[in-house]
């Protein structure tokens, strides 16, 4: 019987080959697959979207040094991976930007023996449509997208889309936010379709809708909806919960609301990009986030919607039943969160963006 | 000037880094989007060189058209009325005493030491409807009126940005015109409307020409001015190309788009040398 295993002789050469080899191969190997990591962490997030004190503490208990760099919206985020991950180790993107980033081999597997604390998640954040079986992601934050108007300046309650998209009498004094997807959700669920629509006809409709409703729109906002509803401008805007939030903080006169009608349900999530040089202390950091005390102290001061039960319970009644951060449940069953729709679908919308603009 | 043949290796020293600099932080990157632009997209983060016309064709579509025109007419406005604002002013610096002209000159340059972006909002600040510009007009009755969100924003907005770029360039020239001439069309009888429209404007043609050119491109393609103090119609040309690298993950059709702006670029740029050329010997 002949056997294939190569067999070494302890010729000198060979040795010496071999030990070449091994040499070179030790050389190529990253350092911390032999060695343990650096004790070390890039974080790239949000503006002011984390605890005061979260990252200090985190050092203190692990001896992980977290460097945070700030990125502005998620296309931002998206492009400078795009090309290969430049070192980070914990990225935040929304859910149809983690999405995308997900099929493009951009973000990597978690290991969830690594996360016990993700039972501290609500069962509802323990899955998702955008990631199933969490298999690449945690939920971090979450909230809504709806609208934010001046009490004294509107009749009634908020409670449908129909303000913002067709409604003369608030002619002037409306600004939708300037990004494609979310003008372009909102609309459909106005409309009664899912906001993930991708039927050309419908979205057909949205668009005349959108054209027809552009003589009462004063501005697409560049995301700062919310001053211009402080300082006047407008007096009705489509904005992010949380932004609102921070201008009814100083100004009672302002509200949020979520239409009936529903809208997008957005999930910023924390994952680990490919090529992550120190992925063990990544995995250390998203489990220490979803610890309750460390995830409370980060809901209450950034005012977002926490995923966490455990947390939640911990927060104040003033937070929990907070509409705008939580709205009424039967609100809530009628939002989703966006998917990413693939190349084609984001080409259409883009495209139907950009004629609503010129029209 | 042929010195550099006397001295090739003071010559290459100095030339080297330049160049360098260029090539590898401009040309390479410019090189590659215009590879891009004629590349499609074959995944989410990939795209493959084809050859495709396909990106500068879509670039011909009556949407994209329109936007082109309207950032055209818009940029054109604004070019005018930082030719008309700067020219004054320019010859108000050259005319000023010798020691108020460092002063007056740093204060044009003044605002390049502060953000675009921060100047921007400081113009929110003044000119929305709750701004101090409406609280000056209300003390007199007036107001309060809403000046922000459309396309007189946008211009505005504009020519206060690049208003620099039209003055420093009158300046140079007019600084350098023969005060003779000037004084020599007055004594034969010349009126000052005659000798500003006869003698000065024509020798001060060269900076005009190059301050149209120098504000004229970059407001082509802005897109934060018209984002942010622009309305609902305010969409111009750059912002569309924003979007296509940005939200849209298309870069191939933005390149193609940056491309066909710098095109018009180089038309302008061409129209200057022929103008230079016909200018009779004065250097531009």
């Amino acid at each position: 019987m002949t056997t294939h295993r190569p067999r070494f002789s302890a010729k000198r050469r060979s040795v010496l080959k071999g030990l070449g080899a091994l040499g070179l191969g030790l050389t190529f190997l990253p350092r911390n697959s032999l060695s343990e990591e650096e004790k070390k962490l890039n974080f790239y997030n949000w503006d002011t979207y984390i605890g005061e004190t979260t990252l200090a503490d985190f050092e203190k208990a692990t001896g992980i040094e977290v460097k945070m760099d700030l990125f502005a919206d998620n296309d931002e985020l998206f492009a400078k991976l795009k090309a290969g991950n430049p070192g980070y180790d914990v990225i935040c993107p929304t859910n149809d930007n983690l999405e995308r980033m997900i099929k493009a081999n951009m973000v990597t597997p978690l290991d969830h023996a690594k996360l016990p604390n993700f039972s501290n998640m609500d069962p509802v954040f323990q899955e998702a449509a955008f990631d199933p079986g969490r298999k690449y992601s945690i939920t971090y934050l979450w909230g809504t997208v709806g609208v934010g108007y001046r009490k004294s300046k509107v009749e009634g309650t908020v409670d449908s889309w129909k303000v913002l998209f067709e409604e003369p009498k608030y002619a002037g004094r409306i600004a939708l936010l300037g990004d494609a997807k979310l003008v372009i959700g909102s609309a459909l669920k106005y409309l009664g379709h899912s906001l993930n629509t991708t039927d050309p006809a419908i979205l057909k409709q949205v668009e005349d809708l959108l054209i027809a409703g552009k003589k009462n729109v004063k501005v697409y906002a560049d995301d700062n909806g919310q001053d211009l509803l402080a300082s006047g401008d407008v007096d009705l805007t489509m904005e992010y919960n949380g932004d609102i939030l921070q201008v009814m903080k100083e100004d009672d006169d302002i509200s949020y609301a979520v239409p009936t009608q529903g809208g997008e349900m957005w999930q910023d999530c924390l994952a680990i990009p490919t090529g992550a040089p120190r992925p063990e202390n990544a995995h250390a950091f998203l489990n220490y986030i979803m610890d309750p005390q460390v995830e409370a102290a980060i809901a209450d001061f950034v005012q977002y919607g926490t995923p966490n039960a455990a947390a939640k319970k911990l927060m104040s009644k003033e937070y929990t039943d907070n509409p705008a951060i939580f709205p009424p449940p039967e609100v809530i069953a009628k939002c989703e969160p966006a998917l990413y729709l693939g190349e084609d679908a984001t080409k259409l919308r883009s495209d139907i963006w950009t004629r609503v603009q010129a029209a | 000037m042929d010195s550099w043949k006397v001295n090739p290796r003071v010559f290459w020293t100095l030339f080297t880094p330049g160049t360098f600099w260029l090539l590898l932080f401009f040309l390479i990157p410019l090189g590659w989007l215009f590879h891009d632009s004629f590349s499609d997209k074959i995944s989410i983060t990939e795209t493959q060189f084809t050859g495709t016309l396909a990106n500068y064709i879509r670039a011909f579509d009556a949407v994209y058209l329109t936007i082109i025109w309207k950032s055209v007419w818009i940029s054109a406005v604004a070019t005018a009325l930082c030719l008309l604002t700067a020219y004054p002013i320019a010859f108000g610096i050259c005319f000023a005493p010798a020691k108020w002209k460092p002063l007056l000159l740093l204060l044009v340059i003044l605002p390049f030491w502060i953000n675009l972006l921060i100047r921007t909002y400081a113009l929110i600040a003044v000119f929305r409807t709750q701004g101090y510009l409406n609280l000056v007009l209300g003390w007199v009755g007036l107001g309060p009126y809403d000046m922000l969100y459309n396309d007189g924003a946008v211009i505005i907005g504009l020519v206060y940005v690049y208003m620099p770029f039209m003055v420093l360039p009158l300046y140079a020239t007019i600084e350098r015109l023969d005060r003779s001439f000037l004084e020599a069309s007055l004594d034969l009888g010349g009126s000052q409307v005659q000798t500003f429209f006869k003698v000065t404007l024509p020798l001060t043609m060269p900076g005009i020409v190059t301050g149209i050119i120098l504000v004229f491109i970059p407001c082509l393609g802005s897109f934060l001015t018209p984002a942010m103090l622009g309305g609902a119609n305010a969409i111009m040309i750059g912002n569309v190309i924003e979007d296509q690298f940005k939200a849209a993950n298309d870069w191939p059709f933005g390149s193609a788009l940056s491309f066909l702006l710098m095109y018009v670029t180089f038309g302008a740029l061409a129209l200057r040398a022929f103008l230079a050329s016909r200018s009779k010997g004065v250097d531009v």
